[in-house]
């Protein structure tokens, strides 16, 4: 469904961010995107909404050649790809409903989301997902005032809210607590099944990543390192990504969890 | 070098070594030398006579100006009223045209760094560094003497102070709130609108209302050049020596000033 070809970014300051990258992602597929701060994983997530322009390589999103496109096909694309980030990127200032309903922006015109004239079913579907997502009773809080955890919700929903065939999330528990980001990507990876849809999720925690996600993809120096289920994730891959460090404790030790999980369901 | 070795080896350290302290202190010497000069400069210039009658004179005039002639003010209502609405349209006018001249001029908005930034940064300079007396001055000259010109005048002085505190503001935005509104396939009026927008109301709410308040203070004033006002009633009544109106105009200004100070210190507070 997506597939990056040769896809390259070389910064003007000449760092080469990503080289030759070539991946597929098929439909329904949740993917992790694991490597070292500034192996490109950042770059890799924007380059296929082109928040930053690849220098060469195609991105085709069912069949699309995203790359191609001119400005006002790549704001119809871009209704397509939801993303969720790192430190929200809510407007702070605005409510969680306009918050929500602002992945709505690239289907309404200007003067009806001026002036927040949604039409009544984009409203019904915010509400609907609000609700899903757990902050039914928030609609009408500023977005200043919620928990990190409550926020990167509010998030969701608005990538949601697009009718996204594919979700970008960077780094979606990086400012959230232990808890929480396990709540956070159980939310992200649910929603995925319940619509089928494939995501890209950045992320640096790696046993989290082998918790709930079903491949893995490492980069490193803006170059692919490692591509695979989470349960073929050894020392060694770690160690080619990341460099030499004792990983013994970072590997999902499979008992542990299964143990865990039953206790909780008990 | 700060930092020495001493005959025994061990480390000191210094702020400064002894060339940098001895250029200090010729330093204070030499500003110390130029102001001994400046003053006796202008001691010879001053006619002391003057000085040294200064007080008398004070003296005279405030005993002349005291009391305030109370039954004038059936005559300030009018221009008090005008000097406020100088204040406020100007202030407004001001704004309209500072906020596209500020999206113009703030390097993450304009539409060209290269061509259309330096017009809008030129703009700001030009307006901001002409005095609002000055401009009244040249208005009064063009579409004569009025409210009309001081309104115009307050205008054209805010443009620049308003549009370079707002383009500031837009510089500090938090970008990403912009790129994830970006993200969802908005189109360059609506990022603005949920990703820019909001972030700089309470910016802007705040210079509009500190711009406001000193264009009540210089409102005042503008009469001074026939720009309309309470300015022109302080003019005539300096002309005619009538000490005792000048000190109920004063005195009303003053009270003018109060209330916009405090009319801005509360709106201010309700927004942040």
């Amino acid at each position: 469904m997506l597939e990056l070809k040769k896809l390259t970014k070389t910064y003007r300051t000449g760092d080469k961010a990503l080289q030759d990258v070539t991946l597929t992602v098929p439909k329904g597929q949740v993917m992790a995107l694991i490597g070292p701060s500034g192996a490109g994983k950042s770059t890799l997530i924007r380059c296929i909404n082109r928040l930053v322009e690849p220098t060469s390589g195609s991105v085709i999103l069912d069949g699309a050649d995203i790359t191609a496109l001119g400005a006002g096909g790549l704001r119809k694309m871009r209704r397509r790809m939801g993303m969720i980030f790192q430190e929200y990127a809510l407007v702070e200032r605005l409510t969680v409903m306009e918050n929500v309903l602002s992945g709505r922006l690239g289907y309404v015109g200007f003067w009806r989301s001026f002036l927040r004239k949604f039409p009544q079913s984009d409203v019904d579907e915010a509400f609907r997902l609000l609700d899903r997502v757990g902050l039914l009773e928030m609609a009408d809080k500023r977005a200043d005032e919620l928990s990190g955890g409550q926020r990167q919700r509010v998030g969701i929903a608005r990538a949601l809210i697009q009718d996204p065939r594919l979700l970008l999330v960077d780094e979606p528990t990086a400012s959230l607590d232990p808890k929480t980001s396990r709540q956070i990507m159980r939310l992200i990876c649910e929603l995925c099944a319940e619509r089928d849809l494939a995501a890209v999720i950045n992320i640096h925690d790696v046993a989290l990543a082998q918790m709930f996600v079903e491949r893995i993809v490492g980069l490193k120096a803006g170059e692919l390192a490692f591509d695979g289920k989470p349960t073929e994730m050894t020392e060694e891959v770690l160690t080619n990504i990341y460099g030499e460090e004792d990983w013994q404790a970072t590997i999902r030790n499979v008992d542990d969890e299964e143990a865990e999980a039953a206790l909780a369901a008990s | 070098m700060p930092v020495s070795t001493d005959v025994h080896g061990a480390k000191i350290w210094q702020l400064r070594n002894r060339n940098q302290t001895l250029i200090r202190w010729g330093s204070y010497l030499a500003a110390v030398a130029i102001f001994m000069w400046c003053w006796q400069r202008i001691s010879e210039a001053t006619t002391w006579f003057f000085v040294w009658d200064a007080p008398r004179i004070a003296a005279d005039i405030g005993g002349r100006a005291w009391p305030p002639r109370w039954s004038y003010m059936d005559k300030l209502w009018g221009p008090l009223w005008d000097t406020f609405n100088m204040a406020t349209l100007g202030t407004v006018l001001a704004l309209f045209l500072a906020v596209p001249v500020a999206f113009l001029a703030a390097r993450n908005t304009t539409p060209s760094t290269l061509f259309i930034r330096p017009v809008a940064l030129f703009i700001i300079v030009s307006t901001r560094s002409i005095n609002s007396l000055i401009w009244a001055l040249l208005l009064v000259a063009i579409v004569g003497p009025g409210v009309f010109a001081g309104l115009m005048a307050i205008a054209l002085r805010s443009i620049g102070f308003c549009a370079k505190l707002l383009y500031e503001a837009i510089e500090e935005i938090d970008e990403k709130q912009v790129e994830a509104i970006t993200a969802t396939g908005a189109s360059r009026w609506q990022v603005m609108a949920y990703g820019i927008v909001p972030q700089i109301l309470p910016a802007f709410a705040g210079i509009s209302v500190f711009r406001w308040d000193i264009n009540i203070r210089e409102s005042t004033v503008l009469g001074l050049v026939g720009a309309g006002g309470i300015g022109l009633q302080l003019q005539s009544s300096l002309n005619t020596l009538a000490w005792p109106q000048v000190t109920l105009i004063l005195i009303v200004i003053l009270f003018a000033v109060i209330v916009g100070e405090w009319v801005s210190a509360k709106v201010r507070g309700a927004i942040i």
